[in-house]
């Protein structure tokens, strides 16, 4: 037992220690004006696609329940993180501040969306889940494009209308134009903040009593109820909790951007988070941070292929899935995987070093 | 005048439904014998909406060849995805094979744009004959809605029939109930799974032809959101079962257009997927499916 804790132990402080030292490489690298303008623009992006992906892995890798509506989530904190900021806007100035308070009320927020959506989704299985949360994703985002807030500047007095524009004050949140005139505030440091905040949450989870248990119902349902855990409570507990990490990173995403809509938020980008925590290993958070780092500058690096870079994207999905989940590729592609990592690890440079 | 415009939101309804049924009959059909969710499916819909434009357009050929020529496409399409991505990983977790369908659906979707670029292409109907007027001419029954509910309708039968009393139909019910017991007995799995998918993508061509006749602008992108209503249309009839994915489809297709039409068009998607969450809560295995017992 005493091994075994230890090695989590090591495990965990391998991940930490992967983020921190590529955290420093990169800023260092940032204050020295080595990174180009579009290695730049992707920094608060990586961020928010790996607290995505680490959040996720706790519904799908720890509690082993598919979602497909993780995006759902991201929408909900994306919208109210963006809507508070701009009401803060004035009476607190210091932008960190506002940042901090804004990921704050979107992880309220969407952990309260995750009960919602939770209760009545827990009770369903496998695949039936799966098509429920994805409903619940699809229905989250028609009902955003729907809503409209308007703000007096002068007075800050705010009007709600539902499938109605027509309210006084400028327009703030406008329907499927989503939210406008957002202050981009959103920086890498914070971005690293809000991976170390996501790692301690679901590290300290996983390696709990309560992650135990949600383990044994993720293994065996039956036998894990059959010794008192109850299923509910745990599984409850992960979803919320994952949902609530999604709205940060939401909130974070929308700071980026001068205008977030919910368009942004279909269903594929639910797939795009779940492909980053199955390539990564399910279950796995280290490889859930690797992998959504790889794959979203991956699309970047292809840009010179302008036309084919998605295609590419698609066969090296398959192209991996096939290797390292079918015995015949498997011995086949053992010697291409090698040269790809070694690929890898001279591009990224240090960063990459870390995970080997 | 209200009852003559609810009846043409009922037939558009239903007409709709049916391209939705045949679509989510291939997903049943795959579900059930392969358990695993073919999330291309609704690009080969697209791809087959495609071959039959390109078979009218460019090479002037009549509309029903194009069909033929689009069915026997995405039938060897749907065989060859099934034989490189899917097969090797039949022992596979279930999810490693959900992605893999995933990218095979960008592939399909991102090759389709490369070879016919992201424009809208405007689709012309395959059928072409006068409307049905009734009432004077206050109910116009399209010639596509006509066509669309009469082939569902066929289909349906024809693939009751091959199921029901074929040695090829008995084959896929058994792998479907136990694929090791199936094999001990002599069947061919690997055969019948491929057959499978060849009749599924079959189907989804003739989807994609009727679907792109009623709603003409076609896309790279055309094939995946009635893909996903599909599914939900699967689900909602109880994924495994063909009369389910029939009668969820013209539910789903009924229910979209009237909530469109009476209640909010914007939310018209968000109202089906509500109404799919009630009843899997009310009946979580859907309407026709079968209660599998957990064994302990």
């Amino acid at each position: 037992m005493k091994k075994k804790s230890n090695k989590t132990f090591i495990s965990n402080l391998i991940t930490y220690a992967m983020v921190i030292i590529a955290f420093v490489v990169i800023f260092i690298m940032q204050e020295n004006k080595m990174l180009s303008y579009s290695a730049k623009q992707l920094l608060v992006p990586v961020c928010v696609w790996i607290v995505m992906a680490i959040s996720l892995n706790l519904t799908v890798g720890i509690s082993g329940e598919l979602s497909l509506g993780h995006a759902g989530f991201m929408c909900v904190g994306a919208f109210v993180g963006a809507v508070l900021t701009i009401i803060c806007k004035k009476s607190i100035e210091n932008e960190a501040l506002r940042l901090i308070l804004a990921m704050l009320t979107a992880g309220v927020a969407a952990g309260l969306t995750g009960v919602i959506v939770g209760v009545p989704v827990l009770r369903l299985r496998g695949d039936y889940l799966a098509i429920v949360t994805l409903a619940f994703g699809e229905i989250i985002r028609n009902v955003l494009n729907l809503v409209y807030v308007g703000m007096d500047m002068e007075t800050g007095a705010l009007a709600f209308g539902f499938n109605n524009p027509s309210l006084p004050g400028k327009l703030i949140v406008n329907g499927p134009q989503g939210v406008q005139g957002i202050t981009r505030i959103s920086t890498f440091t914070m971005g690293f903040a809000l991976i170390i905040f996501a790692l301690i949450v679901v590290l300290n989870m996983t390696n709990s009593r309560a992650g135990r248990a949600m383990m044994a119902l993720r293994d065996n349902r039956i036998a894990a109820e059959s010794v008192g855990i109850s299923a509910t409570k745990y599984k409850l507990m992960a979803f919320v909790t994952s949902a609530a990490l999604a709205g940060m990173a939401g909130a974070l995403y929308a700071m980026n951007y001068s205008t977030v809509t919910g368009a942004k938020f279909k269903f594929d980008t639910s797939i795009l988070v779940l492909v980053f925590v199955v390539l990564g290993g399910i279950g796995n958070i280290r490889g859930s941070i690797i992998a959504a780092t790889v794959l979203t500058i991956l699309p970047e690096m292809l840009r010179e292929f302008s036309d084919y870079r998605m295609l590419i994207y698609a066969i090296v999905l398959i192209v991996v899935m096939l290797a390292t989940n079918s015995p015949a590729f498997k011995q086949f592609f053992d010697v291409v995987k090698e040269k790809m990592i070694g690929l890898f690890a001279k591009k990224n440079g240090e960063g990459d070093a870390a995970n080997e | 005048m209200i009852r003559v415009s609810f009846l043409s939101n009922l037939i558009n309804g239903i007409s709709l439904g049916s391209v939705y049924a045949i679509i989510a009959l291939g997903y049943t059909m795959v579900y059930g014998i392969a358990k695993m969710l073919n999330f291309a499916h609704g690009d080969v819909i697209m791809i087959g909406a495609y071959i039959s434009f390109c078979v009218t357009q460019y090479l002037g050929l009549p509309a029903w060849v194009s069909v033929l020529a689009s069915m026997l496409v995405c039938t060897l399409l749907g065989m060859t995805i099934e034989r490189l991505a899917y097969k090797p990983l039949r022992s596979a977790p279930s999810l490693a094979v959900l992605i893999t369908a995933i990218g095979m659906s960008y592939f399909l979707q991102n090759i389709a744009q490369l070879i016919w670029s992201a424009n809208p292409k405007s689709f012309t109907s395959v059928v072409a004959f006068e409307p049905l007027r009734l009432f004077g001419g206050k109910l116009i029954i399209t010639d596509e809605a006509i066509v669309t509910v009469l082939v569902c309708v066929v289909i349906m039968i024809c693939l009751t029939l091959f199921t029901e009393k074929t040695k090829m139909g008995k084959a896929m019910r058994a792998v479907s109930e136990d694929k090791g017991a199936a094999q001990l007995m002599g069947i061919n799995v690997n055969m019948t799974i491929s057959v499978t998918f060849a009749i599924g993508s079959a189907l989804a061509a003739i989807a994609g032809v009727l679907l792109c006749s009623s709603y003409p602008a076609l896309m790279p992108t055309t094939g995946s959101m009635p893909g996903i209503k599909a599914f939900t249309a699967a689900v909602f009839g109880g994924i495994g079962s063909i009369p389910g994915a029939m009668l969820g489809g013209i539910l789903l297709g009924i229910i979209e257009i009237l909530g469109k039409s009476y209640i909010s068009t914007e939310l018209g998607d968000a109202i089906v997927f509500a109404i799919l969450i009630i009843l899997l809560l009310v009946k979580p295995t859907g309407l026709l499916g079968k209660k599998v017992n957990e064994k302990v």
